[in-house]
């Protein structure tokens, strides 16, 4: 099965007074139509700028989308001119971003705002882009959706404008959506809830659902598969429960052990990572986690581990993934030819 | 709890109470009008508290947001003068502490802030920022950098910071140093209030076990506020949870976690996702609807009972009263 959505080797850089920062440096995955998949990974490790860079929402100057290709349908999106993009954006990938508060335009009631692209995009009359903004804002359950239309985004509660974003995102009937921490921001029981209904929502028509969250419960619950990013760059890969249960990267192990647990009942002190993620500005040539990793070689500082496949279907960046785990892994191919 | 001549307090295991809260109220007024403010409402924020802290424990306070849980330790630090109730700390009433009693009282109990970006003056060196409460209390005359040094060293930094600005600091290390402002003047008591939410999963671990190291070399008590109940599980001995102004269930950790009574709680951990496939496939997603109602107007009765799965008409009238259920177990509500 081909995939829906498939990016390979982008590099987005941003250009600092401290030089040139590699926020995405050779990422590469792919989604298929109607699973689950998830970009876990801290704060800078590029997952939001791989998504944002998949819109063509990076700001230029300073940032610049320097190699790579973005496959939507076996088309290279890069490559397309303005207006063609602008179809893209809503039609066919759809986007929700972590703040609902900043993402709404706050002197435009919440109707103009949704009816706009259906009216300029779809070709609808004002009527029937009224009638189905009410449809919209139904179908993410907000009660007495017709009086709400004509209100304003300060009308609304965190959750509430949460809602009013995935109908936004859903409007179009997208193919793929992308939601970038779209509940960071949010309280526990309205986060579940928005996580739900994302769910429900793109289960009922096939959307490909592209997760991007530093929350390793979120993934857990919610992802078919999983990529953890570090400094740039996917370092492992597979399905959920095959890095949660058996994770073959150093970073990922560490993460696993950090994260404080509801279900476990221990007084004793998190595992925790030691040091801080490396600065994008000033990496060297080895993995960017070595200094920061307890199971790290030589070999490590000189060479850049890349992406290969150590267990069927289950990928990691790391010289020494057959020695995390307890079950052997593919042999290492001899470079001889 | 028992009552001694002294104004102490001790709990069931004979441990003496630092810091007991009774019937603590703290209402805000809402005003309208521009030169002649009239009250036209109040904010419950805080609405009839009650709760102790034994010396040495953690008591780990959860809630969403708007629940009152950060007003409740605001008050505890005097930020807010209270409506009503009483606060002990060590035997003495802090609602009616003044002047220069009141900052006596304050070296004592100290606070970690949530954002460690806006919580440091940008101006002013990481030595400055711990060496600022120091002047103010006028504790080690003359020996100044040499304190700050050590407060550096105690939270994991190296004292070759102190010249350094803020911006130069990672969010980790920042709160690092906000630590060490509480800590420069020798508290017994700490508020942390949100103190690992804005961090990274990694730094988070690290925060959180250097507050745990701490509270074990310098026999701290902390009030830890937070909205994380896994969190949570990791620091506190005991735990209330707030919402909407009240206290709806104080218990020891592992029995909020493993036999939790009130259905908020039961909620709140139900919402909470388990960062292990193989357990998410097998719980139950119960999700209840609603979103926290505003404090200005709140419903009538038990205050959770328009989202609760279990409410009856009873329930719409009655406000329940928090009672120990189970011994130690106390949760505020008429169905269990």
């Amino acid at each position: 099965m081909s995939a829906l959505l498939e990016i390979q080797d982008l590099q987005t850089h941003f250009q600092s007074d401290m030089g040139t920062v590699k926020a995405v440096d050779g990422v590469s995955y792919d989604v298929e139509a109607g699973e689950t998949l998830a970009v876990v990974g801290e704060s800078g490790c590029g997952k939001s700028v791989t998504a944002l860079s998949v819109m063509r929402l990076i700001p230029t100057p300073p940032g610049r989308i320097v190699g790579g290709q973005v496959l939507y349908k076996g088309k290279d999106l890069l490559t397309l001119t303005n207006d063609e993009m602008r179809k893209v954006r809503g039609q066919e990938i759809g986007m929700i971003f972590q703040e609902p508060m900043t993402s709404l335009n706050p002197v435009l009631s919440i109707g103009k705002q949704l009816m706009e692209p259906l009216i300029k995009e779809m070709g609808m009359t004002k009527q029937q882009a009224r009638d189905r903004a009410i449809e919209l804002l139904a179908s993410v359950e907000i009660p007495d959706p017709a009086r709400r239309l004509d209100q304003y985004p300060h009308h609304f509660s965190g959750g509430m404008r949460q809602r009013v974003m995935i109908a936004m995102a859903l409007r179009c009937d997208p193919s793929v959506l992308i939601a970038d921490d779209p509940t960071t921001a949010l309280d526990v029981t309205v986060q579940a809830q928005i996580l739900e209904l994302m769910k429900q929502l793109t289960k009922q028509r096939g959307v490909a659902l592209v997760i991007i969250t530093h929350n390793l419960g979120v993934v857990a619950r919610y992802a078919d598969r999983v990529n953890v990013m570090y400094a740039g760059r996917v370092v492992e890969r597979s399905s959920a429960r095959a890095v949660y249960g058996d994770p073959r990267h150093p970073y990922t192990l560490g993460l696993m052990k950090s994260v404080p647990r509801l279900n476990h009942a221990t007084t004793e002190d998190l595992e925790q990572i030691d040091g801080q993620p490396p600065n994008l500005a000033a990496l060297g040539h080895g993995c960017a986690f070595q200094e920061r990793c307890r199971f790290a070689i030589s070999k490590c500082t000189e060479e850049r581990p890349e992406l290969t496949e150590v267990l069927p279907d289950h990928y990691s960046a790391c010289f020494v993934a057959s020695e995390l785990g307890s079950k052997p892994t593919h042999q290492p191919q001899a470079s001889t030819s | 709890m028992t009552s001694s001549s002294t104004g102490t307090t001790t709990n069931a295991n004979g441990q003496e109470n630092l810091l007991e809260v009774r019937d603590l109220q703290m209402h805000f007024p809402v005003t309208s009008g521009l030169v002649f403010q009239r009250t036209v409402g109040l904010v419950k924020a805080v609405d009839g508290v009650s709760l102790s802290i034994a010396k040495g424990e953690t008591l780990g306070l959860v809630g969403e947001s708007g629940c009152g849980k950060t007003t409740l330790g605001h008050c505890i630090l005097r930020f807010n003068k209270p409506t009503a109730g009483q606060i002990h700390y060590k035997g003495e009433d802090l609602t009616k502490a003044n002047g220069r009693r009141l900052r006596e009282l304050r070296k004592d109990i100290q606070m970690i802030f949530q954002d460690p970006y806006s919580s440091l003056n940008p101006r002013m060196t990481a030595g400055q920022i711990i060496g600022e409460p120091l002047t103010i209390h006028g504790l080690a005359k003359g020996r100044t950098d040499e304190r700050i040094a050590e407060i550096l060293t105690l939270v994991g930094l190296s004292p070759e910071m102190a010249s350094r600005y803020p911006h130069e600091f990672s969010g980790g290390q920042r709160q690092r140093i906000g630590i060490g402002r509480a800590l420069a003047v020798d508290p017994s008591f700490i508020v942390c209030d949100e103190a690992v939410s804005a961090l990274d999963v990694s730094i988070q671990a690290q925060i959180i076990n250097l507050l745990k190291d701490l509270q074990r070399k310098l026999e701290l008590t902390y009030l830890f506020i937070a909205h994380d109940l896994a969190v949570v599980r990791h620091v506190a001995d005991r735990i209330a949870v707030m919402y909407l102004g009240h206290i709806v269930e104080l218990a020891p950790r592992d029995a909020i976690y493993d036999e939790p009574l009130h259905p908020y709680t039961q909620a709140l951990l139900a919402a909470i996702p388990v960062p292990d496939p193989e357990v998410e496939m097998k719980r139950e997603h119960v999700i209840i609807k609603g979103e926290v109602p505003s404090p200005l107007n709140p419903p009538s009765g038990c205050v959770f009972h328009p989202r609760c799965p279990i409410a009856d008409e009873k329930c719409a009238q009655t406000v329940p009263e928090l009672r120990e259920v189970r011994p130690g177990h106390w949760a505020a509500c008429l169905k269990v």
